[in-house]
């Protein structure tokens, strides 16, 4: 099966409140997407869309080409955690894995391989109602695990987890994603993010704002300003003005310009003779550009929840 | 963009499967403690509450106020309990023959009757009977076929105790007498009706398998008591007997075959004691003028009604359902409160075939549980009850089987039912609510004579507490005039009708479930 998502023209409202508003987009084998947006953007909607769970009005979700639906041993070709705090409390986190291995025609030894390998021990002995969001999370992952799978979907798998966590979640994502499997991972915090996921699909009110990897999210927003720091302001607003850039003062000495590279910048500063001590390009974190770019989503729901108050 | 190569896992893939479900479920029922307690429970409050019911229940026997071993009551050849009580003119007949009579009266008394019970009046109870019997031998119990007329119910041919057929309706009397005529040719017995002598009409036919050559065969007359019921208070009811007597005249006896001819036996077969009315004004027994006999008698030929039946150990059913119902419907809420449902149906996106497979495992875990439980309470309750001097009505082990298989299945049918319910509500409380309401409640109400009877058994045969018919062991009979009402055990449909009934709402449930659970969103 080829280890694909393929996500296209997803529609879907809850009552009054449009949740998927033609969501599309492809997750490829071989590295982590990361699936990010705010709070209410559609992830969580999308996910139980592709895993059959929620039916969309229009559109299609499929798995390898195939809706999830249709798929026989279904974990294994996916393996998915969407909700870690799932599970019947009084129940063993060992015998919670057992009865979905047992579905799937696994048996009790690839439940231990498992265990071991989302680092639950002998905790998962113990009645999964005792288990902390931590342990959930490494027991959710366990279990999507299970069935070995070419395509992983987590849905904030980094919540609750203390950075020691963080960091294995991290880490354990890099290992799927090179072993050749496509990795769906949402999280509304891009830093959890940061170092992990290749690509990025941000979403916002339901559908992709961007799709992109990961660097040249970055190059789009880190590439239009310049800080530069000068003794001459008004005649550098003026030079760099007249070159097509957009200057802003930001202190007594200090302008950002957008428009102009770092290097044209120095070139004609220098041509002119306009004194300066200090051009920085602006490095924007992921964690910026993130926020720029679903700015207008969050604007959009404070408007909405303005009007609907009204 | 890298390119890697797709991964390929490394487990074997097998076949997909509904056994694998059955599994999973299986799997998830067993390992939570409270569920397998739950049940094991369920069948333990079956087997306590039976026992402790039979250990209570004492009966004896006593001649005045001395204690005595009770009387063994005969048993049919269907293997019934029967009464065998009549007044017998007999001579027996070697091999084939016929027997032909002319019935003029069948008169006689009640005793005490309301409203005012206070004196003894004419009067002949509706199963009154009087006319011709092949039987066996004198022995109770033994095998017959018999022609005869009824108090209230026209002309019938009846044999072995269970078996009417009817004839010839209304009343008999000099004016309009009957003619009846009973023929044996092997094991084969005719019986004939005749208004006139001369044109006759076939009632119907009786297999006597094992008929002995040499057979009794006579004239019989005998009349049951006179059932009252008086509602109580608290709505119960109070069944009063009293005895009555009949007595027919005879004519135109006409004996056909290798009979000795010459003076009639004379017997009152079962009969045990004398009433003062017997002692003092007319006691049973042939009176005989110039071919004409008048033949007084008391009794019944019938199945018997009165003692215990292996149900009454069910006592703790009720129960145990409202626990299995709990433990079912938690089997399947549980898995909405907690959104463990989502995980399920990844492992199954198949909704039906994961209904399906709960559903097969809850019907086979209670199906068990209640099948141990029935089976050891009904054993042991039968021990109990049998030492405290209790008469338990016997059955074929057939019968008994049915009873047992039969409330383990009601116990397998209403988890089903419950689990359905559960799948539709979502919620634990409605659905233990509704389940109850459906099935608990119903059997309650219809058995705690707080209801007309009338109602009651309508409650029987249109809820789901329908179901509970199948534990009924000794059926009613339309030719034994009882009071057949739900508290008393008797149910309104036959034993396998009322299961179907329950069947048919829980497979409704279950797809309402089915439909349900693929429609919405999980
Ligand atoms: N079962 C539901 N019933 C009603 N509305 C829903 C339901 N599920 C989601 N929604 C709505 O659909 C929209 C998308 O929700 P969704 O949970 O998919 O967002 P999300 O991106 O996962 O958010 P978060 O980051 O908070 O998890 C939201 O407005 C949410 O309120
Ligand atoms: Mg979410």
């Amino acid at each position: 099966m080829q280890a694909t998502i393929e996500v296209n023209g997803l529609r879907k409202h809850f009552g009054p409140t449009v949740a998927l508003d033609g969501m599309s987009f492809t997750v490829k084998p071989g590295h982590v997407t990361g699936f990010v947006g705010p709070n209410g953007a559609g992830k969580s909607t999308t996910m139980r869309v592709i895993l059959g769970l929620d039916a969309a009005e229009e559109g299609s979700a499929l798995i390898g080409g195939r809706p999830y639906k249709s798929l026989r041993n279904p974990l294994r070709h996916v393996g998915a955690l969407l909700d870690a705090a799932a599970l019947q409390p009084s129940r063993t986190a060992r015998n919670h894995l057992l009865w979905l291995a047992h579905s799937q025609g696994l048996g009790a030894k690839r439940v231990d391989e498992v265990i071991a390998r989302a680092g639950l021990g002998s905790a998962a002995r113990r009645k999964a109602g005792g288990y902390s969001l931590g342990m959930r999370q490494r027991l959710g992952i366990a279990a999507a695990l299970l069935g070995d799978p070419p395509v992983i979907i987590l849905d904030e798998p980094f919540n609750g987890l203390d950075p020691e966590g963080i960091v294995w979640m991290r880490e354990f994502l890099a290992e799927l994603a090179g072993q050749g499997r496509a990795v769906l991972v949402s999280s509304h915090l891009m830093r959890e993010l940061q170092d992990t996921a290749a690509h990025l699909v941000v979403v916002g009110r339901g559908k992709v704002i961007a799709d992109t990897s990961v660097a040249e999210l970055l190059a789009a927003v880190s590439g239009s300003r310049v800080t530069l720091r000068t003794t001459a302001p008004l005649e550098a607003v003026r030079v760099l003005e007249h070159a097509g850039a957009t200057v802003a003062a930001l202190g007594q000495d200090t302008l950002t310009v957008s428009g102009l590279a770092a290097e044209e910048i120095v070139a004609l500063l220098g041509a002119r003779a306009v004194p300066f001590f200090e051009v920085a390009a602006h490095r924007a974190t992921l964690e910026e550009a993130y926020m720029e770019l679903t700015r207008d989503a969050a604007e959009f729901r404070a408007a909405t929840g303005q009007e609907a108050a009204r | 963009m890298t390119t890697t190569l797709p991964y390929h896992s490394g487990l074997r893939a097998g076949r997909d499967g509904f056994a694998r479900l059955l599994r999973a479920e299986w799997t998830k029922f067993r390992t939570v403690r409270g569920w397998v307690i739950g049940m094991a429970a369920a069948a333990l409050v079956i087997v306590l509450l039976g026992l402790l019911t039979a250990s209570g229940s004492h009966a004896s026997c006593s001649v005045g106020s001395v204690e005595v071993a009770c009387a063994a009551v005969p048993v049919g050849p269907g293997g019934e309990a029967v009464e065998d009580q009549f007044y017998f003119m007999h001579q027996p007949l070697a091999g084939d023959g016929s027997i032909t009579v002319r019935v003029t009266s069948l008169t006689g008394v009640i005793t005490y009757p309301p409203p005012n019970h206070n004196e003894i009046v004419p009067g002949v109870v509706p199963w009154a009977k009087a006319g011709l019997i092949i039987k066996d031998s004198t022995r109770q119990g033994s095998a017959y076929a018999a022609m005869m007329v009824t108090g209230s119910h026209g002309v019938r041919m009846q044999h072995n105790f269970t078996e009417d057929t009817a004839g010839r309706p209304g009343g008999v009397s000099a004016a309009s007498p009957r003619w009846l005529r009973l023929t044996r040719s092997g094991d084969m017995l005719t019986g004939y009706e005749s208004a006139d002598g001369t044109q006759w009409t076939k009632v119907g036919t009786a297999h006597l398998a094992g008929l002995p050559a040499t057979v009794q065969v006579g004239l019989f007359v005998t009349s049951p008591g006179d059932l009252t019921v008086k509602q109580a208070d608290l709505g119960g009811s109070i069944e009063q007997v009293r005895f009555t007597q009949a007595t027919a005249v005879f004519d135109h006896v006409d004996l056909q075959g290798n009979a000795p001819g010459g003076a009639w036996g004379r017997d009152a077969v079962g009969v045990t004691g004398t009433t003062d009315w017997e002692r003092y004004h007319r006691p049973n027994g042939v009176q005989e003028s110039g071919g004409t006999f008048t033949v007084a008698g008391t009794g019944d030929i019938a199945p018997r009604m009165d003692g215990q039946t292996i149900e009454r150990t069910l006592t703790g059913v009720l129960t145990g359902l409202i626990l299995v119902i709990v433990v079912v419907v938690m089997f399947i809420t549980a898995e909405y409160r907690r959104g463990l449902i989502r995980t399920t149906l990844l492992a199954s996106p198949r909704r039906g075939r994961m209904l399906a497979a709960k559903a097969l495992v809850t019907g086979t875990v209670t199906f068990i549980a209640g099948l141990a439980a029935a089976m050891v309470t009904v054993t042991f309750g039968k021990q109990i009850l049998r030492s405290n001097g209790n008469y338990i009505l016997p059955v074929t082990p057939l019968t008994e089987l049915r009873v047992v298989v039969g409330v383990a299945a009601l116990f397998a049918v209403t988890a089903v039912l419950a689990l359905a319910l559960g799948a539709v509500f979502r919620r634990s409380v409605a659905a233990v609510i509704t389940a109850i309401v459906v099935i608990v409640v119903p059997h309650v109400l219809a058995t705690a004579s707080v209801l007309p009877e009338g109602a009651a058994q309508w409650l029987l045969r249109l809820t789901p507490a329908a179901g509970f018919a199948i534990q009924q062991s000794i059926p009613g009979y339309a030719h034994v005039i009882g009071h057949y009402v739900p508290q008393a055990g008797y149910y309104p449909l036959a034993p396998w009708a009322g299961l179907a009934v329950l069947c048919g709402y829980t497979a409704l449930a279950l797809c309402l479930a089915i439909f349900q659970l693929r429609r919405r969103d999980a």
